[in-house]
């Protein structure tokens, strides 16, 4: 497996604003570990569309990096409404946000498929009522 | 082109990065939707925009783009400034439209 950088953030779901701080600072150390800057890009994206989804769909949650030699493994985890059809929520286009997310740039229905495109493993998990879970490797 | 180029071809003002005007830069996309900015990567360094919130900082700064233009005159607020110069990317603010301000930075050579 080899050695482990763990990094753990809370994700603030009720300030729009501060959405991307996770993703910035594992970029941040990732650009610092001297990753190959297209590696950081893909998994910057990808997590930072994660984070936006945690933030205008479900509340916030608990974002967790852990970064090897290799490759970066990413936990997403909110207590929000759940999705009830993962396949249908996978479909580019395909979104569930209202027109006030709309006009901030998001909801495109292009934050999971976009998720999948840029990472090595995606996984999702979600119960409907319960949150969701997602999984991403990245890598290097 | 250098960013200094953009400036002078749009008639812009620029918000933040004076230090950066000499940047090289080649490509750019114009969208309100971040998805889709976020969605359709390749290696622009330029985003034309007409949305103002921190998000598009945000955006820019994952795709490692290196100046924003906000059009049709729009200014963002100052904390949006203020991330931006923290992030190390110029904002600029020109009167023209999305698809003019596109189409004269194609017209001059910037690819997409």
């Amino acid at each position: 497996m080899g050695e482990c950088i763990r990094l753990e953030y809370d994700v603030d779901g009720t300030n729009f604003s501060s959405a991307g701080n996770a993703s910035e600072s594992v970029k941040r150390t990732l650009k610092q570990m001297g990753v190959d800057a297209a590696s950081v890009r893909r998994v910057a994206i990808a997590m930072y569309e994660g984070e936006i989804n945690m933030v205008i769909h479900a509340h916030g949650g608990k974002a967790v990096a852990e970064i090897y030699p290799d490759r970066i493994e990413i936990c997403l985890q909110d207590s929000g409404p759940g999705i009830a059809d993962i396949d249908l929520a996978m479909k580019a286009g395909y979104s569930t946000a209202t027109e006030n997310i709309r006009s901030l740039g998001f909801g495109a229905g292009m934050g999971l498929p976009n998720m999948k495109k840029y990472s090595d493993e995606m996984r999702i998990e979600s119960t409907v009522g319960v949150g969701t879970t997602v999984f991403l490797r990245i890598n290097f | 082109m250098t960013i200094k180029e953009v400036v002078k071809l749009l008639d812009a003002e620029i918000l933040c990065g004076e230090d950066r005007l000499d940047t090289e830069i080649h490509t750019a996309c114009g969208s309100d939707m971040m998805s889709d900015v976020l969605a359709y990567v390749k290696d622009q360094s330029v985003l034309l925009t007409g949305l103002l919130n921190p998000q598009v900082v945000r955006t820019a700064e994952m795709m490692d783009m290196l100046c924003i233009v906000f059009v049709r005159g729009k200014r963002p607020e100052q904390p949006v400034i203020d991330l931006a110069r923290e992030k190390g990317i110029v904002l600029l603010s020109t009167e023209k439209r999305l698809f003019v301000a596109c189409g004269i930075l194609y017209t001059n050579g910037l690819g997409g």
